[in-house]
């Protein structure tokens, strides 16, 4: 087995893009991590494998097979290429391919590309689409939206454990406050309490403030057994059932809990060497579930880091230090590829006004459906 | 058009047909051939009651293609007394007043229309506040 290290990594601005279509977004973020990899290495690496990570093209687009589609209009024609689709985990997962394909030593240097364009077809059908990642036969045909699941949780979550909604309302501020100083990310205005209490109901007691904007989007990474300032010490994935109503303990989010529990296993880690954790609100609800799965809270007290202030950029654990999903924006399938190419840059010390001080160990977590597929990384300076 | 799919489902969809465990007794909804309390083989036929109640709930207010005509409506994860969760559309029932725990009963309702006139109308469960019985 080969150690695994972080070249370059590509990040182009989370949004509504019009302009640009699916190819010209993905080789913008990796021309992006090309040129950050040759400063890094003092020369290109080239690539042996390309993994594109993409949830919806099919759906939304009309364009499969985005493993070729990438690969050729960037100029790699010949390479080995593929397509990576777990729903929102779809980007971890490439990214996950990817490192097993260079720690096996099948390939030296691999590229993975997360592109996402949810503007091209607008409101039902989106909703549609983003859910064919649950139980097509027994939730959406019900009516059953990811943000309905995610209201079901919620409210699971609200009654078990006697809270009220606005203990939700931090980690929104939170994303909000944090993505101000990242150019990349979709939303930069600030949002009060108040503006969090007023907000419409979108899944109740989901509200708009709880949901992550879903939008267009790309960025790469280029993994590589060349040593680098940057290694992955950890990789894992989890599944639960596909279905929310078949899990026997609803709010353990279980596959969390085996996605974190492996990753900490391999890196000989555990949440207290966690520098930082850029973690999937996709749903306000999923921050809370996902601090508790991976150790940082208690169960039923996920909430309460948010609310005593605790995930601030200079606090016991930085979350959404660039925006999270919920500011910087969440374009589903590349989503996962932002979040690891954060945690790279924070680690290298290279995160700008996005810092979080002294980071050198940082884990990045995205989750397919309603938490059904969870991969996790942790990146630590090498 | 997906008329086979729904044709396939039609004993899910309308008679609430699980399975039974021939192993541990779980009861199984939806029908998944492998029991997921002890994994053993289950295939058993088994006819659910309809009865249960709400074990959560949502108000959907931004619903998907092919739904529009009916948001906003309340979805919710309806335990049922034989042990399964299930999840379903809440009918004839005021949203305000839904809430987690209420008794609740299965329904035939439309679900949904594919498409234009022509598309296909989706019949299958949903589930209603209990109607209180004579003597009840």
């Amino acid at each position: 087995m080969s150690e695994v290290y972080i070249a370059g990594v590509g990040i182009t601005p989370a949004g509504e893009h019009w302009e640009r279509s699916l190819r010209e977004l993905a080789f913008a973020a990796l021309e992006a991590a090309a040129n950050d990899t040759e400063r890094l290495l003092g020369g290109r690496a080239p690539a042996e494998a390309l993994f594109a990570a993409n949830a919806l093209a099919g759906q939304l687009s009309g364009q499969a097979h985005l493993g070729v589609l990438i690969a050729d209009f960037a100029g790699l024609r010949g390479i080995e290429a593929v397509n990576v689709e777990a729903a929102g985990a779809s980007g971890g997962a490439a990214i996950r391919q990817a490192y097993i394909a260079v720690a096996s030593g099948q390939v030296e240097t691999a590229l993975v590309v997360g592109v996402e364009k949810t503007t091209d077809t607008i409101g039902g059908r989106v909703n549609a689409a983003t859910a064919t990642a649950g139980d097509s036969d027994f939730e959406s045909v019900q009516g059953a939206t990811p943000a309905a699941l995610a209201g079901l949780l919620m409210q699971r979550y609200l009654h078990t454990y006697g809270l009220e909604h606005d203990v939700f309302a931090d980690f929104a501020i939170n994303a909000h406050a944090n993505a101000k100083a990242n150019p990349n990310a979709m939303f930069r205005n600030t949002i009060t309490r108040d503006a969090y209490a007023r907000a419409g109901a979108v899944a109740d007691p989901i509200s708009m403030m709880d949901v992550a904007p879903e939008c267009d989007g790309a960025a790469a990474i280029v993994l590589t057994s060349r040593p680098t300032a940057v290694r992955v010490v950890a990789s894992a994935q989890a599944t639960d059932t596909l279905a929310l109503h078949d899990r026997p303990d609803l709010l353990g989010f279980d596959a969390a809990q085996l996605s974190a529990g492996r990753a900490y296993k391999t890196a000989n880690l555990g949440p207290d060497e966690i520098d930082l954790f850029e973690l999937f609100d996709a749903y306000t609800v999923f921050a809370a579930l996902s601090l508790e799965a991976a150790g940082f809270a208690e169960r039923g007290q996920g909430w309460r880091l948010a609310v005593e202030g605790q995930i601030g950029r200079d606090r016991r654990i930085p979350i959404q230090t660039f925006g999270g999903l919920k500011a910087r924006g969440n374009p589903i399938g590349a989503t996962g590829v932002y979040q690891v190419a954060e945690v790279a840059l924070q680690v290298r010390g290279e995160a700008g006004a996005s810092q979080v001080p002294n980071a050198r160990v940082g884990m990045a977590q995205c989750i397919g459906g309603i938490g059904a597929n969870i991969v996790t990384h942790i990146l630590q300076t090498a | 058009m997906e008329i086979s799919r729904h044709w396939r489902l039609r004993q899910q969809r309308y008679g609430l047909v699980g399975e039974v465990c021939p192993h541990c007794d779980a009861k199984i909804f939806p029908p998944r051939d492998v029991c997921p309390s002890c994994s053993g083989e289950a295939k058993t036929p088994y006819v659910f009651s309809g009865k249960g109640e709400v074990y959560s709930y949502t108000i959907v207010h931004d619903p998907p293609e092919g739904f529009e005509a009916n948001a906003p409506y309340a979805v919710a994860l309806v335990k049922l007394d034989e042990g399964p969760i299930l999840t379903s559309q809440l009918t004839d029932v005021e949203l305000a007043e839904v809430k987690i725990g209420q008794r609740v009963e299965m329904v035939t309702r439309k679900l949904r229309e594919d498409g234009d006139e022509r598309g296909m109308l989706v019949y299958g469960y949903k589930f209603r506040p209990t109607l209180a019985t004579a003597g009840a």
